[in-house]
């Protein structure tokens, strides 16, 4: 445009004047009519995805909610010794050394509640709950309340008195430290529990015993099974997906029909005829026995020991990496090695600097999935694992179905949560997330 | 840079490849190329045209080492190469999809061939800067293919396959995914590099016009046969049989059958029942079935009396205006597919559908070739 021209006509009046908000042909501000001219469409999209918002709410966010909750809130104790529970609200300083005697045991104030609240229980047969939440931090302790439940109709003042007389215990400051910290609905010491740490006497935290730790080990032994099944998985499933892709389609069905077969059959199906193959009377074993490889006496132990679980799950989950690996490497063409063997590589340098690096998103894929699924798997490791194959869902379940300890499977659940969101996390930023393909 | 550049120094004479007896199957029942036999000369562009399907892209790969041959010989610089693996073969080779390496970038895609000829890091990034201003393209090192357009990756695909200087290099319709403009100007810019560097191109395509600008040379094949290799005019004035004569550029076809032999002419008698005088090529005497092939530029509209040595009456039947000249559809012998193309000029007779006229042409420029079944 020329610099000399003379000034511009003046526009006409209903032009767009460029400093206003942009108007639509009828006066109404552009922004206004095309969110009015799309609204119809996002209410459509949005009615077609609540089913499923819906589903994934009540499905996934509630349980999951309602175990971080359960986590960290336990009322078992206030609930029913709700006398007891007051009475350590108000004594807040009471600690380990509290009490007339200053011996950690409380006055005749306590015992009396205490003695209030065990009638309570033995009227509402809520004794066995109070037992139970108490025995999780101290052992032995459950018969003591249902015991003293029994009898405390005919308990009378001096109650501290009478209580020891009925079991000497009472007189535990253990005992008391424990129902102070049982006493809170809202605690975060199953957190505690669950990586073996615990307040000692003085409420101070502490680690565990050496001999007493079994959960920190084992989260250990989790990660780095699923880590080491993940990367045989890996070594199995790349040159299968690699053949895969590029056999021509009517073999590669074939072959792709091996890899789905296992998910048709029962995973319990599946897992036992490992049972059945490797244990040491198993098919293994006598075949290596009738071959020689091995003597009578000397059959090798493969079932019912880490080796169960690592044999059972990397078999049991190889789909999982075999379908990522094998959807990507189906999107690169045959063309790209070609090209790299005309332009002088070797075959496997060709292998190493061109395909390989292509088929990153999908190991990504593989491996995150294969991993994370491994450290929830439950099922195989107890059937196979014995007691050195055994992973932390294992425990869970212990504490979910046998010690009724809920809280404490939760608190073990959300920390094995936190963890793959901590490793998702820490892919994302070496790798990237939409680096990944699934299928 | 190529181990085969210096091998080759005292048999300048003798073809850089050459095919012997060559056949290829794919499944052990139908032969893809059948008994190809090929000399490509040091330095020439030679184009492999043909109909999809015809075993173009095969032959390709049997050069290159993607595909063993099923029988025969192919020999490169002299050396039979059929048990030599593809990367010790030195050729470059563009692919039709480019084929450009999506997770390195542009110049890494150029440095790769030199890195695994282990050249010094210096020396690679001073080639690739070399190779990158010859296909115009110095500022796009740093890019990655994804982001390149279709025009600038296959710029880029054909650097990377001359920059380890390769004195044979490979091309499967290289063109193929680009635009017409876009692909006229890359045969411009490929034919000149062809020509500057002076490297040995074997150039596959299914575009007749692609194979008429750029070649020295063109094998025409079908059906796993080379139907002739000759020079593009060669190819286009003078086809040795019907299928090259209809496949390249457009031709008015006559069916007859000899009548007379006259040396190399003859006399045709027309299905119509006319007689006309022709150039024989196809083989045989007086019987032979054959068919007349006329391109429609040479064919003169209403000539003056005794211009045209052959002259026959006709009937307009529809005329296409397209600018430079008019296509004018006639029903001449029989056939109302009958095409002459009517040169625009000032002078011009005005012509209108429904009128009689007459065409003629002189016999030099109507052959008598094999009969289309
Ligand atoms: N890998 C293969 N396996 C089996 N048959 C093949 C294979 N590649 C090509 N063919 C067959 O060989 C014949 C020749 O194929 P080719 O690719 O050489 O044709 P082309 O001349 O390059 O055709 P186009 O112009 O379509 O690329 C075709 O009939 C094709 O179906
Ligand atoms: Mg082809």
């Amino acid at each position: 445009m020329s610099t000399t021209a003379p000034p511009a006509p003046l526009l006409p009046s209903n032009a767009v004047d460029s400093t206003g908000p942009i108007t639509a042909a009828d006066g109404t501000p552009l922004q206004t009519a095309l969110s009015r001219a799309t609204r119809k469409a996002r209410i459509r999209a949005f009615l077609l995805v609540a089913p499923l918002l819906a589903f994934v709410v009540l499905t996934f966010v509630a349980p999951i909610g309602q175990m971080l909750w359960r986590s960290v809130s336990n009322d078992s104790f206030s609930a029913n010794m709700p006398a007891l529970t007051a009475w350590f609200a108000e004594n807040e300083a009471l600690g380990s050394d509290g009490g007339p005697e200053g011996d950690g045991i409380p006055g005749e104030d306590a015992f009396e509640a205490l003695a209030t609240d065990l009638k309570g229980a033995r009227e509402n047969r809520t004794a066995g709950i109070v037992g139970t939440r108490v025995n999780y931090d101290l052992s032995g302790t459950r018969s003591l309340f249902t015991k003293s439940a029994r009898q405390a109709r005919k308990l009378e003042a001096p109650f501290k008195a009478a209580l020891l007389d009925v079991d000497e215990d009472w007189g535990d400051a253990e005992l008391w430290s424990v129902m102070r910290s049982a006493s809170r609905t809202y605690t975060g010491d199953f957190y505690l529990a669950a990586l073996d740490m615990q307040r000692n006497v003085d409420g101070e935290i502490e680690a565990v015993p050496e001999n007493r730790r079994i959960y920190v080990p084992l989260f250990v032994r989790t990660l780095w099974l699923s880590a080491l099944i993940a990367g045989l998985c890996l070594l199995l499933a790349f040159p299968v997906a690699h053949l895969l892709a590029r056999l021509p389609l009517r073999y590669s069905n074939i072959l792709m029909i091996f890899v789905l077969l296992p998910f048709w059959t029962s995973l319990l199906v599946r897992t036992t005829s490992w049972m059945v193959m490797l244990q040491s009377q198993g098919v293994v074993n006598d075949l290596m026995v009738a071959v020689g490889i091995v003597g009578d006496d000397g059959r090798i132990q493969m079932m019912y020991n880490q080796a169960g679980t690592i044999i059972a799950m990397t078999h049991i989950l190889l789909p999982f990496m075999i379908l990522p690996l094998y959807s990507v490497m189906k999107t690169i063409p045959h063309d790209y090695v070609r090209a790299a063997r005309s332009l002088g590589a070797t075959p496997s340098t060709a292998f190493w600097r061109i395909y390989f690096p292509q088929t990153v998103p999908g190991i990504g894929a593989g491996v995150l999935l294969v991993f994370i699924l491994a450290v929830g798997y439950y099922i195989t490791p107890a059937l196979v694992g014995g007691s050195s194959g055994q992973l932390i869902s294992n425990l869970i379940a212990f504490h979910m179905q046998k010690s009724l300890n809920w809280s404490l499977a939760a608190a073990l659940a959300a920390l094995l949560l936190a963890g793959v969101m901590l490793l998702y996390w820490l892919y994302d930023r070496l790798i990237g997330i939409d680096n990944m393909k699934f299928g | 840079m190529s181990a085969n550049a210096a091998e080759v120094s005292g048999s300048a004479n003798e073809p850089m490849v050459r095919f012997k007896n060559v056949q290829k199957s794919y499944d052990g029942e139908t032969l893809v190329v059948k008994d190809l036999n090929v000399d490509i000369a040091r330095g020439e562009f030679l184009t492999m045209l043909g109909p999809s399907g015809s075993g173009k892209t095969t032959s390709l790969m049997m050069l290159a080492g993607f595909e063993p041959a099923t029988h025969g010989e192919i020999i490169l610089n002299g050396r039979p190469i059929n048990d030599v693996p593809p990367h010790k073969r030195g050729i470059g080779m563009v692919f039709q999809n480019y084929a450009l390496f999506p997770h390195m970038t542009v110049a890494e895609n150029l440095a790769f061939p030199l890195q695994v000829r282990k050249m010094s890091k210096s020396d690679a990034a001073a080639k690739v800067k070399r190779a990158l201003e010859m296909v115009e393209l110095p500022e796009f090192g740093d890019r990655r293919p994804a982001q390149l357009s279709g025009g600038q990756q296959q710029r880029v695909a054909v650097a990377r396959a001359l920059v380890f200087e390769p004195d044979l290099v490979l091309m499967d319709e290289p063109l193929g995914a680009l635009d017409k403009q876009l692909r006229e100007q890359m045969q411009y810019e490929i034919k000149h590099i062809h020509e500057s560097l002076g490297v040995t191109v074997v150039y596959v395509t299914h575009d007749q016009s692609e194979a008429l600008t750029m070649s020295d040379r063109i094998a025409v094949f079908n059906d796993g046969v080379i139907q002739q290799l000759s020079s593009p005019d060669t190819l286009y004035e003078k086809p040795d049989n019907s299928f090259v004569a209809q496949f390249i550029g457009e031709n008015n076809r006559l069916q007859g059958v000899i009548n007379e032999v006259r040396g190399d002419a003859c006399v045709v008698k027309l299905d119509s029942g006319d007689e006309v005088l022709a150039e024989q090529v196809v083989p045989g005497g007086t019987g032979t079935r054959t068919t007349l092939s006329i391109r429609p530029e040479r064919i003169e509209l209403d000539p003056a009396p005794g211009a045209c040595p052959v002259t026959i009456d006709g009937k307009i039947e529809e005329l296409i205006y397209l600018g430079d000249h008019i296509r004018v559809r006639m029903n001449v012998a029989g056939t109302n597919e009958f095409i002459v193309k009517v040169r625009n000029h000032t002078g011009r007779k005005p012509l209108a559908a429904g009128q009689q006229a007459s065409v003629g042409w002189d016999p030099i420029d109507c052959r008598a070739l094999d009969a289309l079944t």
